[in-house]
């Protein structure tokens, strides 16, 4: 029973931390080899979008997978599938600040201010920075187990406000397919949580009685 | 202006970026061909900036047209292969790459092109005789994408208002309508009902009057590359990119103004007129500035787009009209 071994999570940690940089190690090298098209820009822009949905997504499927498989081992990953996340949300935002706005706050906030589609995905990324913040263990520890875990289902929101800019972005050009495909996998995640719950508190008193 | 203003590099161009030396030099020689009474095959201004992409391009025929020096801008010209790997064509599929990559299958050969309404004379044109009904003139146009991207194309083709002449419009021909091929063999865009197919877009009957507006058969000295309208197309250069159809096979003259595409699928996002407007905003971003593709990169910030495009010719087309409500 002895899988993972502190070495084998070690390893594994290694290789998911290589494979979460790809998408960034290949932005970088397109950005120096002229690899991304007509639009770098934009190429970059989309991309970390992108891959910042796909980790939150990873998130969510930790809980649900560990469950359903019993590899409890998984949670160990998923500090950092979600530090991926904000890597990738704060490299969507420099981008957005950087080539929409050429660093100009106040323009940049009246952007935000003005486009209910880019406030969403901003108001996404500040609810992520404190996540991402209070991710140490000695954060755990000064904030308190149970505080800690409230202000870290702030990623139930944060979820559905990134898909919800993503959803807007494409809403223009009905081009729903990616947005439906990305809300169908997380509303089967969230769904599961709302069901476990429920048979939790159906079974309640049948499991206080079964011995531990 | 008595004073000269210091360039700004976009509409006022800073003199090194006005036109590189071995294009300028081969404008010479094009102009020195002129004198001798030759005609010049295609532009040698745009065959120097398409040397660097010969190996890659496939091979289009060349088409013979003469710079018209009314329409040229001071802008740099857009990298071909930036032109023809990166643009909308739905009917290709969403993606920007996608018409470079499916759009070869289509078959521009034999057209044809039906005329009909509100004319005296309903026609069906065939696409050699569309390409030598007027003389063929290559015009260098600022196309601005309504998504916020900016490119400078050398279109080769002639005013549209020819082919108005050749039909003559009736008095109640107020708009244009244009239809664009929906060949579901060649299109796999057609599939999904990202709009309502085939593509149709329309002008006033004075907007597509206008000299400006360009009956388009090819670009960079060849016919279009079908990903960029093949085989025929107009360019409304003071327009957002997508109200100028491609690959046009019926055009009617109508009474009342015509459903378009884009107004169709999102009428709060696309209006009819949709002119180039910095200060009409797009529900989901600004127009106020725009990226230059294959010039602004990570170090420059996007450049101020100009009202109509920088053709400011055509205002008094809507002199009186409030443009935020006919955006």
């Amino acid at each position: 029973m002895a899988f993972p071994t502190p070495r084998q999570l070690t390893a594994i940690k290694a290789v998911v931390f290589l494979l979460a940089l790809l998408p960034f190690g290949r932005l970088v090298f397109g950005a120096f080899t002229n690899g991304l098209g007509a639009n770098p820009v934009e190429a970059i822009t989309w991309s970390t979008g992108e891959w910042t949905l796909y980790f939150l997504t990873i998130t969510l499927a930790v809980t649900p997978l560990r469950r359903l498989t019993q590899w409890n081992w998984l949670v160990r990953l998923r500090r950092m599938v979600g530090l991926f996340a904000f890597f990738y949300a704060a490299l969507h935002f420099t981008a957005f600040f950087w080539f929409d706005h050429f660093f100009n706050v106040p323009e940049m906030l009246k952007d935000v201010a003005r486009r209910p589609f880019i406030l969403v995905g901003f108001a996404a990324f500040v609810m992520l920075i404190p996540l991402a913040a209070t991710s140490t263990n000695g954060m755990v520890k000064r904030l308190g187990g149970k505080r800690w875990q409230w202000l870290h289902r702030l990623i139930y929101l944060i979820v559905p406000l990134g898909l919800l800019h993503f959803w807007w972005m494409r809403a223009g050009k009905h081009n729903f397919e990616e947005p439906l495909i990305f809300s169908a996998i997380v509303a089967v995640l969230l769904l599961l949580r709302v069901v476990w719950a429920w048979q939790k508190r159906v079974k309640e008193p049948a499991a206080a009685r079964r011995p531990a | 202006m008595l004073i000269p203003r210091k360039p700004n590099g976009i509409d006022r161009p800073f003199p090194s970026e006005i036109t590189p030396r071995a294009v300028f030099e081969s404008r010479r020689s094009f102009m020195r061909q002129l004198a001798a009474g030759t005609v010049a095959a295609g532009s040698l201004l745009e065959m120097a900036s398409r040397q660097a992409f010969a190996a890659d391009a496939p091979n289009l025929q060349k088409l013979a047209a003469r710079r018209n020096p009314s329409y040229v801008v001071m802008d740099r010209v857009t990298p071909y292969t930036d032109a023809t790997t990166y643009n909308n064509y739905y009917e290709f599929g969403t993606d920007k790459s996608d018409p470079a990559r499916y759009a070869s299958v289509l078959k521009t050969r034999p057209w044809t092109v039906a005329v009909e309404g509100e004319v005296k004379k309903p026609m069906t044109f065939d696409i050699d005789t569309l390409l030598k009904m007027a003389p063929l003139e290559e015009r260098v146009y600022r196309l601005r994408c309504v998504e916020g991207w900016s490119m400078v194309i050398p279109w080769i083709g002639y005013s549209f208002s020819e082919l108005i002449k050749k039909v003559q419009p009736t008095s109640n021909a107020k708009y244009v309508q244009f239809v664009s091929d929906a060949d579901k063999s060649a299109m796999p865009g057609l599939s999904y009902p990202v709009l309502d197919w085939p593509y149709v877009e329309g002008l006033r009957i004075d907007e597509a009057s206008h000299p400006l507006t360009l009956l388009t058969v090819g670009m960079y000295g060849e016919v279009l590359p079908n990903q960029n309208g093949a085989p025929i197309r107009v360019v409304v250069p003071w327009k957002y990119g997508f109200k100028s159809a491609k690959a046009i096979v019926k055009i009617r003259f109508v009474r009342d103004q015509p459903a378009t595409a884009w107004n169709m699928a999102a009428p709060n996002e696309y209006g009819f007129y949709s002119n180039v407007n910095p200060h009409v905003d797009h529900p989901r971003w600004s127009q106020a500035t725009e990226r230059r593709i294959g010039e602004d990169g990570f170090f420059t910030p996007k450049r101020p787009t100009l009202m109509f495009n920088g053709y400011s010719q055509v205002a008094p087309l809507y002199a009186g009209m409030d443009l935020r409500k006919y955006f």
